[in-house]
């Protein structure tokens, strides 16, 4: 494992990432991307479809490896992880938001918050004060006992924000959080994740190519074809969080 | 237990399809240990009716003595060892002299055996006090089966012939004084008991003997030349070799009732990992290993099993149990089968035949659980996320 003393949470080095296609045919969808983020940072990750957005959060997340380059997370290059170190990473670091949420339907809410400390052999009690704080910090407290098809899709999304905070992460991972959302919805999410970076420290990478999330971003990272071509911050999500 | 609640969870949430693969399951379960039951109490019946009418402790045979060759008879007796005699005495021991002979019910000609039994043995279970005649007749002993084959009654003769020691033919008529019910073939079929002193005494063979049954717990003397020992194990060797046939074959019915059950739970495990991809990516993003999600998948199917065994035990058990109370009546040609078990079958359920079929059930199911989830370990967590298939 590589050890990497840099004040930067995430660092891409040259990040290639190809897929066989058959008959000897690749698709490349990263073409040596260099990023670094750094702690508290609410970026996001934009582009078209197809363009590499989904497969870097991956990498990020060391749920898939690149083909080239070094991806280093929290000190760890993904590449050289076990399989077992690569879980515990995910465990311990990193929260995951998706894009469909993912919430384990046979679980109630509380139960899925609550399934990252059992992972991590949280004490009872302990498990139970984090769970109903992150359950109240994205006002669900009083859906703890709902399954998933009792609720609706924001609430859904907001047990999942639940469930990638409750374990204290240092980054959070979210891919297309708001595409199942409407635009409602979808604002209450963001600036709810807003909050949450600004209380928690944790650094936010979203991935997305709605207009609304990118309103929010504070760093604003453009893809296309697996290519870096913008690394921007954005001033207008000053604006948001204040007025939020 | 993270993995075993969210197990019960999966297994509860699957509803109907989870409970038919245990109801199926189930029924293979208290198929094997009811059958198998049956065979243990056939063999047990039997053995216990075997020890109790003519196999006693064991027995001694004379040297040329073959129970399925008839023709050895004629060599097969020789005047007791001395020990043999003072354990007959003292009624530790009953002698018994065989004879080939033909017998002449209704104007047929029926090929049998004499046996000769004192009149006085205690310990085996054959009614041979009702051969105590004063009359001067000689009284015969015969079973239900003999009698209806031979269509004879009480107080009917019959008309039997044998060869003496020097070869020569004789006849005489001997009276039916009883007729025993008896379900032990062994002691029935073709066979005519008459007092041992009035058939040596017919056969020129006073004090002579073909074979000597011990009395049960009685202490075995010891070899004697010209007599072999014959313990329970090689008395009872063919009839358990029998039963071991039928439970055999009993076998079969087995594997098709587990192949129905453990199909239909690797289907249902395929069907679950297929359609469970999301779920599984989620799990590995959330931090979970391969290997636990494997344990996960082959936990829920191995519950399959748990909860068969319990949903057995829950219907079967009050079944098997009033069955090994009552019995299994069985038909009246069953008798023709050839085993001593008699008119009702009681089944026996030894902790060793549960214990063994539970783990049977289970060690089946878990293997069968387990081997679709080796995909997941081919799984790219980042297609199954997705809920991609591959």
């Amino acid at each position: 494992m590589t050890e990497s003393r840099n004040d930067a949470l995430v660092i891409l080095e040259e990040i290639t990432k190809r897929y066989p296609m058959g008959l000897g045919q690749t698709l490349s969808a990263l073409r040596g991307v260099t990023l670094r983020f750094m702690p508290g940072e609410f970026a996001g990750v934009v582009g078209p479809s197809g363009s590499g957005k989904t497969t870097l959060l991956n990498i990020i997340g060391s749920l898939d490896t690149p083909s080239s380059g070094r991806a280093v997370v929290m000190g760890r290059d993904v590449s050289r992880l076990t399989p077992r170190q690569s879980a515990e990473l995910r465990n311990r670091h990193i929260g995951f938001i998706f894009q469909t949420f993912n919430l384990l339907p046979v679980y109630t809410a509380y139960e899925n918050v609550e399934f990252p400390l059992l992972l991590l052999h949280v004490p009872a009690a302990e498990r139970r004060r984090r769970v109903m704080e992150a359950l109240e910090s994205v006002g669900l407290a009083d859906r703890a006992d709902s399954r998933p098809a009792q609720l609706s899709g924001g609430q859904c999304q907001r047990v999942a924000i639940a469930r990638a905070i409750v374990k204290k992460p240092e980054l959070i991972l979210a891919d297309e959080p708001t595409a199942n959302l409407d635009a409602e919805n979808s604002h209450l999410i963001l600036q709810l994740m807003k909050k949450l970076n600004r209380e928690t420290g944790a650094t936010f990478i979203f991935s997305t190519h709605d207009d609304k999330v990118i309103r929010y971003l504070e760093r604003k990272i453009t893809l296309e074809d697996g290519r870096v071509i913008k690394d921007e911050a954005t001033t207008q999500a000053q604006g948001l969080a204040d007025s939020f | 237990m993270m993995v075993l609640k969210l197990a019960v969870k999966n297994l509860a949430g699957a509803g109907i399809r989870t409970w038919l693969n245990v109801a199926v399951l189930s029924i293979s379960f208290v198929a094997i240990i009811f059958l198998q039951g049956l065979y243990n109490g056939m063999n047990e019946q039997a053995s216990r009716a075997l020890v109790d009418t003519f196999y006693g402790g064991g027995q001694y045979w004379h040297k040329n003595y073959d129970p399925y060759d008839a023709l050895t008879l004629d060599d097969a007796h020789a005047p007791l060892p001395q020990a043999l005699k003072s354990m007959i005495d003292t009624g530790r021991a009953v002698p018994i002299l065989i004879s080939q002979a033909a017998a002449f019910p209704n104007g047929r000609m029926v090929s049998l055996q004499l046996k000769g039994i004192p009149a006085r043995e205690t310990f085996l279970a054959i009614p041979s006090a009702a051969l105590q005649d004063d009359s001067g007749e000689i009284p015969a002993l015969i079973g239900t089966r003999t009698a209806k084959k031979l269509k004879l009654n009480e107080g009917d003769y019959l008309t039997v012939r044998w060869r003496d020691r020097s070869g020569a033919f004789d006849a005489v008529d001997v009276k039916i004084v009883h007729i025993m019910k008896t379900t032990v073939p062994q002691v029935d079929v073709g066979t005519v008991w008459l007092p041992l002193d009035r058939l040596a005494q017919m056969l020129d063979l006073p004090d002579e003997a073909t074979l000597v049954v011990i009395r049960p717990s009685a202490p075995v003397p010891g070899e004697f030349e010209g007599w072999s020992f014959k313990s329970l194990d090689e008395l009872l060797s063919d009839l358990r070799q029998v039963v071991k046939q039928k439970s055999a074959s009993a076998s079969i019915l087995y594997l098709l009732l587990m192949f129905l059950g453990l199909l239909a739970i690797f289907d249902t495990q395929v069907l679950s990992i297929f359609r469970r991809q999301k779920e599984i990516g989620t799990l590995i993003a959330l931090g979970m290993t391969r290997s636990q999600v494997i344990g996960l998948f082959t936990l829920e199917g191995a519950l399959h099993g748990v909860l068969a065994a319990l949903m057995g035990a829950l219907w079967g058990f009050p079944i098997m149990a009033t069955m090994a109370r009552k019995g299994w009546k069985l038909p009246g040609y069953s008798d023709d089968f050839g085993l001593a078990i008699g008119e009702r079958l009681y089944p026996l359920y030894s902790a060793a035949l549960i214990i063994g079929t539970t783990l049977l059930v289970l060690i089946s199911v878990t293997i069968v659980s387990w081997l679709p989830t080796r995909r997941i370990a081919r799984m790219n967590p980042t297609d199954a996320l997705r809920g991609r298939r591959k």
